[in-house]
């Protein structure tokens, strides 16, 4: 049986929610840097735009948001399609195994990215 | 001559489900679906499927036509034919116990959660619970449902999880008793649903929108229960 233990917050309307909110986030963040590179950018002025704390939180709420999101998605998806129902217990096991690796990729990611945001 | 395929599959003979092809005389009239497959069955009575009223009002004769669920009753062939070619198949996603005829349980037992009747502790009035016209008019596109199965047999996220997910049936009738001045339950109704499946398995596609014979919206139901939720935890 699919159960919400590995759901994002074991409410539906939680993670309902924070997809929500993390997509409004995506969506200002993105529209934002699109406009900057439509405004031209050269080495300079991407490095003092990133050089600003208020960039580095924007930039650092984008990350986060991206796995929050990708967690709700992914789980939605995973408990369609690898189930119990659709192949046995092979499906926990394989839905178990592609949820930490998807979890794995995103904390990399956001190690990454931290990294990167205030490290150079 | 109407090329007519229909699914077939008795569990005593047949190992496997089989698309029987036949040509069905329609006279050039525009017949119902369901007046072909009593032609077929006239000549063939090990046809099985489920039908009583004919007129579109008990619901018995949800099909899938030509990759459409409805009821065959009140499909004219002229709405689903294309090519003469009519492709019968039973509501995707529930087994088939023979031919054209499904094992609604799953249906079922989602529809009985959402306990799809009025609760209310106070004590009865004289003579009936009254409402203003405009509590009343709240049920309207909530109360006509009858249970066909058609929505929730087009809906991926009940054939995913069947066992989980109430289904945009279940879903109407839930929001029909939560939008109901004379029901005291809210509360424990609403605490029900909260959960990752009950209600959040709904993705918005509006597939049962598209099929619903009575033309009504669960997506929209399923929103203002959504919205009921958010405001009682916010």
């Amino acid at each position: 049986m699919v159960t919400a233990v590995t759901s994002m917050g074991r409410s539906g309307l939680y993670d309902w929610l924070m997809q929500r909110i993390s997509a409004v986030v995506l969506l200002a963040y993105f529209v934002f840097v699109g406009l900057v590179l439509l405004g031209g950018v050269d080495y300079a002025s991407w490095k003092s735009l990133y050089s600003q704390t208020w960039m580095r939180i924007f930039s650092l709420m984008a990350l986060l948001s991206l796995g929050v999101h990708a967690w709700v998605g992914i789980w939605g998806v995973l408990t369609d399609y690898l189930t119990e129902r659709l192949m046995g217990k092979t499906g926990n096991v394989l839905r178990f195994v592609f949820q930490m690796a998807c979890g794995l990729t995103m904390f990399t990611y956001l190690v990454w990215g931290i990294q990167i945001l205030w490290g150079y | 001559m109407l090329q007519v395929s229909l699914y077939r599959y008795n569990p005593e003979t047949d190992q496997e489900p089989w698309m029987q092809d036949v040509e069905v005389d329609t006279g050039g009239k525009d017949l119902m679906v369901l007046d072909v497959l009593e032609l077929v069955k006239g000549k063939d009575p090990s046809m099985a499927f489920r039908r009583s009223c004919r007129e579109g009002v008990c619901g018995s004769d949800g099909l899938n036509m030509n990759g459409k669920n409805g009821l065959a009753c009140i499909t004219p062939l002229s709405e689903t034919v294309k090519n003469n070619k009519l492709v019968v198949r039973p509501l995707p996603g529930l087994p088939v116990v023979r031919d054209l005829v499904v094992d609604m349980t799953m249906f079922y037992t989602q529809y009985e959660k959402v306990q799809p009747y009025l609760q209310n502790n106070n004590p009865a009035p004289a003579i009936e619970r009254l409402q203003t016209p405009e509590e009343r008019e709240k049920l309207d596109g909530l109360y006509e449902c009858i249970l066909c199965a058609c929505c929730s047999t087009s809906c991926p996220s009940f054939w995913w999880n069947p066992d989980r997910f109430i289904g945009p049936a279940g879903l109407l009738q839930s929001y029909r008793f939560l939008a109901d001045s004379r029901d005291t339950a809210t509360e424990e109704r609403l605490s029900k649903l909260d959960d990752p499946f009950s209600v959040f398995r709904c993705h918005g596609i509006q597939n049962c929108v598209n099929v619903c014979p009575k033309g009504l919206n669960p997506t929209r139901a399923i929103g203002h229960i959504r919205n009921m939720l958010l405001s009682r935890a916010v």
